[in-house]
């Protein structure tokens, strides 16, 4: 193998030009399909995807009903094209794995238990794949989400931070996150203050875990301000109506009890 | 889990149990809120593995087993062995259990204890490479879950973790440009011991190495692994609910105090 290029130059800056504590280029739109009952398209870096929910909806099978609450699905899926090497389109325990934490990580703003007996159904397809796609991935789907207008308690927004050339930094592109040595994907209920996702790879001192995360959080929190011009942007376009001012969370416990 | 049939009455009326209990500090089975089960390691369990540990946790039993072989690398690591970690949940482990192909949760629990493995660098996969780009060992580590009441994640760790240590396997070489197993053998290049230290947490509490019984009426979980230094290699947070910052930062502590003790223990075992 050819040995590790440097990520970072001298003056801190990375391969693509940013500095260690920006984000990549954000573009996002809601209700982007036609059939879904919400829907949302990403651009974050190169990462282009695309969420829809479909539901509350009825459960099949029935015996997987819940009495109290919905059921929450959620599939993360890879196109074959999305990635360098073709990806078998046969789901992979990574998009398995990926699938749960990211369903684990929406339906804690879910108010589950006004829809019960139901299935709310997301669905993640990465068309094109730059690192960190399944945080832009949750970015994406808590919009549709929001677009089907289900009942939340916050929005949920995920970043990763991660380590290159010994450095902690904030969102990892493709290549950062290979040849880096560490990546941790963070997603948060930003107005709650609530972590919903926490992955981590590679090696952190206490010190540089705590500082990746908190700077993996404040990230969030910039995203958290678009996901609110993308909805404000659907809803209350041309002057139609006002986009509210900011509006207190619900309250209530987190994720509800069960 | 899958594994532990979820009964929201029953669960609903012990957790206000468990919560009257956790605000004393106390735990139904009276252990501290830090405090491991028993853990028992038994290494060279099996003796046509390469290497394999039965570990116990409290009432969760867990067997590892290694297999060494040589293959293929993949294309973007020509110069590295492959590791691979697989887990199954056995239909003999609880009623609840179910044959089949490996569950959701059951892929979850073998891949965060690879990260773990993989991150920490435990195993030195560049000195596992026979030809670049042609050869190299292959070192799957296959997991028999036999008993679950509880934390698989950590039981699951201290025993592929133990056995790997523990592994021994013939040296390849290459004669006349193809790969031979010679007659020396030669320990499994496993360096460093990652620890992992899951916990849950019950309302404001975080409980380490929770039983079924906690798990059932847990609102959310966090594995954290460490590396010998102290520094953190993994993490995982599992279940529909959350955790505040603060909590995930009072968890890494946790992980890295109780990680030291466990790794101990799995050296005198696993020597």
């Amino acid at each position: 193998m050819e040995p590790r290029r440097k990520l970072m130059d001298e003056n801190g800056v990375r391969l693509d030009g940013r500095k260690w504590d920006e984000l990549r280029p954000i573009k996002m739109q809601v209700g982007t399909l036609k059939n879904a009952d919400g829907s949302a398209y990403i651009e974050f870096g190169k990462n282009k995807i695309m969420a829809a929910v479909y539901g509350p909806k009825e459960v099949h099978p029935k015996h997987e009903v819940l009495p109290d609450r919905a059921l929450v699905r959620a599939r993360y899926h890879m196109a074959p094209f999305s990635v360098d090497e073709r990806k078998n389109p046969a789901p992979s325990r990574r998009e398995i794995e990926i699938s749960k934490v990211i369903r684990e990580a929406l339906e804690p703003a879910l108010v589950v238990e006004e829809y019960p007996r139901t299935a709310i159904e997301v669905f993640v397809e990465v068309l094109q794949s730059d690192g960190g796609s399944r945080v832009a991935g949750i970015t994406a789907a808590s919009l549709a989400l929001a677009d089907a207008g289900i009942n939340m308690r916050d929005l949920v927004v995920g970043v990763s931070s991660g380590i290159i050339d010994g450095q902690v930094v904030l969102d990892l592109d493709d290549a950062e996150d290979k040849e880096g040595t560490g990546d941790m994907p963070v997603a948060q209920m930003p107005t709650l203050n609530q972590v919903t996702l926490l992955q981590v790879d590679g090696i952190y001192t206490r010190e540089n875990f705590q500082k990746a995360f908190e700077l993996a959080l404040e990230g969030g929190k910039k995203v958290y301000q678009m996901q609110r011009a993308a909805l404000n942007e659907r809803f209350f376009a041309s002057g139609q109506a006002e986009a509210p001012a900011d509006v207190e969370p619900a309250g209530g416990e987190a994720g509800g009890e069960s | 889990m899958a594994s532990v049939k979820k009964n929201y009455v029953v669960e609903t009326i012990r957790k206000s149990q468990m919560i009257e209990l956790l605000n004393k500090g106390d735990r139904l089975d009276g252990r501290a809120l830090d405090e491991l089960r028993p853990l028992t390691i038994q290494t060279g369990f099996i003796q046509k593995a390469n290497g394999s540990a039965m570990v116990s946790l409290g009432n969760t039993q867990v067997l590892a087993g290694v297999k060494v072989a040589t293959g293929t690398p993949f294309s973007d690591t020509p110069d590295k062995g492959l590791l691979v970690v697989n887990a199954e949940v056995l239909p003999l482990s609880s009623a609840y259990a179910e044959a089949g192909p490996p569950s959701e949760d059951a892929i979850e629990l073998a891949r965060v204890v690879d990260r773990g493995v993989r991150e920490s660098e435990m195993v030195d996969l560049s000195s596992l490479c026979i030809i670049e780009g042609k050869s190299v060992y292959t070192v799957f580590v296959d997991v028999n879950i036999m008993n679950v009441d509880g934390n698989l994640f950590d039981a699951t760790s201290y025993a592929v973790v133990s056995a790997l240590r523990t592994s021994k396997m013939p040296k390849y070489v290459v004669v006349d440009e193809k790969v031979k197993a010679a007659e020396e053998i030669i320990p499994l290049p496993a360096k460093r011991t990652p620890v992992s230290v899951t916990m849950a947490r019950i309302g404001d509490t975080l409980l380490v190495d929770p039983t079924s019984e906690e798990e059932a009426a847990m609102d959310a979980r966090i594995t954290l692994t460490t590396d010998d230094d102290g520094n953190l290699c993994a993490a995982q947070k599992g279940e529909a609910n959350t955790f505040s910052p603060a909590k995930v930062l009072e968890a890494a502590d946790t992980s890295i105090r109780i990680g030291k003790q466990v790794r101990n223990a799995i050296w005198q075992a696993a020597k």
